[in-house]
């Protein structure tokens, strides 16, 4: 039995059942990150000292015969995003490079109390600012499949870490695709839930009215395993949804039949890399066949999205990294002048070039003068969005279409024009500027044998009907189980 | 819309953030084909179109006004670069 293969449910039964230890799972994983990490910088740091003493906790209360929780021994990466406490968060960035927090977060914390095992934190572009994880400011992480290419981003460590089998599932968080094209850029699965579905409590702000915290999994059985525990009412986050978790592992074999499969033109534009449509196509036939009516949908204006999340995610950004300021944590410009020499300099000896240009972009769109004409009619565009979704389901249950216009691009190819970077986020923004539940999961490689990437989109609570379609999609394939290998 | 790079450095003065001068030229240039982009949604007539700013039905959720334990001042005072006595230490403010 090669433990790195288990799935999160049998490698957890098998850890209850005491036929595998946690300490065994955790030595399994900790060897594969020793002989890959130098190559794919997955992490910005690996806790192994820390990953062990869990396991070993865990696996004293299995041998006094408690039950340590659904995810017992599971080993798991956190997205250097979640507040951690006494285990350094850096979000990517020089501004929190030793920054140890007094605290953690939700999300982690219910990980743990369900007996899951953290091994680290992932590598992420600053902030979750960026789509190739090109602009952490810890250095590049690389995309398994191919060490030449990007693992996308932001939560781009955690998509390598789950691909290239250095965790056996990941936690992310998507402002805007950064769960979805990072997953699909890696060929495994992952899921934005419901804006308000998992607490944010502990999860560095970006842009709060869009941010959302997912699992990244190998399987969409095994991302429904982890979103069932993390998912839920906190009230210590104000905007957490209170109605109950749906049960999304047993919707995974619930089965199409009887669905309505949307398909929006505007999805299938000039801009398609042909061979992702021909994946896509094929993807949506398969669910015909699977029992699912498909449905033409139109969803007019999403070629306004770009500029809308832009707008918005900038200066909802600008506002939230105004507590980077250098006097109550992180970094200090040092010798300053005064307090605002202090703020000044610590700010941009801390921040990257994005972010720097993030928070210049959005403080300008909220500035006196120009608010109206761009922070304000950014609002009223949002609106327009989320009415085209609302109307596209009353004739839908989802919405299936690409992940990405493009195939994963080079290290390097697309870091000198910002334009073109936002551009390739136009399958995966609206999602997030509507509040919907999005998943990416495998359908296909290219020819050059890069994996390809399918998003199915659910109405509001809608997680259950969209694990469904994936799962059904999943259990007639098995691009899941190829499994990458890392060229040095 | 262009943007000068005498508008970065204001609103980089807003944002507290410090700029070099070729950042500032850089920035002009690349917000000024960015804003151009964001300027397609003019072609959008939104004068009856209420915005959103949150997308939860969601009011304010109230909780009972109990007191509860708060983080150790030694442990927040931990991370924070410079403090004294309790405090976090700033540059004078006041001359």
């Amino acid at each position: 039995m090669d433990i790195v293969e288990l799935t999160v449910t049998a490698l957890a039964e098998r850890v209850r059942g005491r036929q595998l230890s946690a300490v065994e799972v955790a030595q399994a994983y900790l060897a594969r990150i020793a002989e890959l990490e130098p190559t794919l910088h997955a992490f910005i740091t690996v806790d192994a000292e820390g990953a062990l003493a869990a396991a070993r906790a865990l696996d004293l209360r299995l041998a006094r015969g408690e039950d340590v929780g659904p995810l017992a021994g599971v080993p798991i990466a956190l997205k250097d995003i979640f507040v951690t406490q006494g285990l350094r968060t850096t979000c990517g960035s020089r501004i929190l490079a030793d920054w140890v927090p007094p605290y953690e977060g939700t999300p982690s914390a219910r990980l743990r109390a369900a007996g899951a095992v953290v091994l680290g934190k992932a590598n992420m572009d600053e902030f979750a600012m960026g789509s190739s994880n090109e602009n952490s400011a810890f250095g590049v992480c690389r995309n398994p499949w191919d060490v030449d290419r990007v693992p996308g981003g932001s939560s781009g460590g955690s998509a390598a870490a789950v691909a290239g089998r250095l965790c056996l599932g990941a936690l992310g968080t998507d402002t805007g695709g950064s769960i979805r094209q990072p997953a699909a850029l890696c060929g495994v699965v992952g899921i934005k839930p419901t804006y308000g579905r998992v607490s944010r409590y502990g999860v560095i702000a970006f842009a709060s009215s869009l941010d959302q915290v997912g699992p990244i999994a190998r399987t969409t059985e095994d991302a429904a395993a982890l979103l069932e525990v993390i998912a839920g009412h906190d009230p210590l986050d104000a905007t957490s949804l209170p109605q109950p978790v749906g049960r999304y592992r047993e919707a995974c074999r619930r089965g199409v039949r009887g669905l309505r499969i949307g398909v929006p033109a505007e999805y299938f534009a000039a801009g398609l890399d042909p061979e992702i449509e021909t994946a896509v196509r094929a993807a949506i036939d398969q669910l015909a066949a699977q029992g699912a009516e498909v449905v033409d949908i139109s969803l007019p204006h999403t070629k306004y999205a770009i500029a809308t999340y832009y707008l918005l995610c900038t200066a909802e950004a600008s506002s939230n990294l105004a507590r980077y300021d250098g006097v109550r944590f992180g970094l200090r410009a040092a010798r300053p002048r005064d307090l605002r020499d202090l703020y000044s300099r610590t700010r941009h000896d801390g921040f990257g070039p994005e972010v720097r240009r993030r928070i210049i972009l959005g403080t300008f769109a909220l500035s006196a003068g120009y608010y109206d004409a761009y922070y304000a009619k950014g609002q009223r565009v949002r609106t327009l969005i989320r009415q085209d979704f609302s109307r596209a389901f009353e004739r839908c249950d989802v919405i299936v279409v690409s992940t990405l216009p493009i195939m994963v691009f080079k290290l390097g190819e697309r870091l000198d024009d910002s334009l073109q970077m936002y551009l390739a986020d136009i399958y995966t923004i609206s999602c997030n500027l509507a509040g919907l539940p999005g998943l990416s999961l495998p359908c296909g490689f290219s020819r050059q044998g890069l994996p390809i990437g399918l998003q199915v989109l659910g109405p509001p609570l809608g997680e259950e009907q969209v694990f469904a379609v994936a799962g059904s999609y999943e259990q007639a394939h098995d691009w899941h189980r190829r499994v990458p290998e890392v060229r040095r | 819309m262009k943007i000068s790079p005498e508008q970065v450095q204001k609103v980089g003065e807003l944002a507290r953030l410090q700029l070099s001068v070729d950042e500032t030229a850089a920035l002009a240039e690349q917000l000024s084909r960015l804003v151009e982009h964001f300027e397609q949604l003019d072609e959008l007539d939104t004068a009856a179109v209420e915005p959103t700013s949150h997308v939860l039905p969601l009011g304010c959720p109230e909780r009972p006004d109990v007191t509860v334990a708060s983080l150790a001042r030694e442990l927040v005072l931990s991370q924070a670069p410079l403090h004294e006595d309790g405090y976090f230490v700033v540059p004078k403010i006041i001359d």
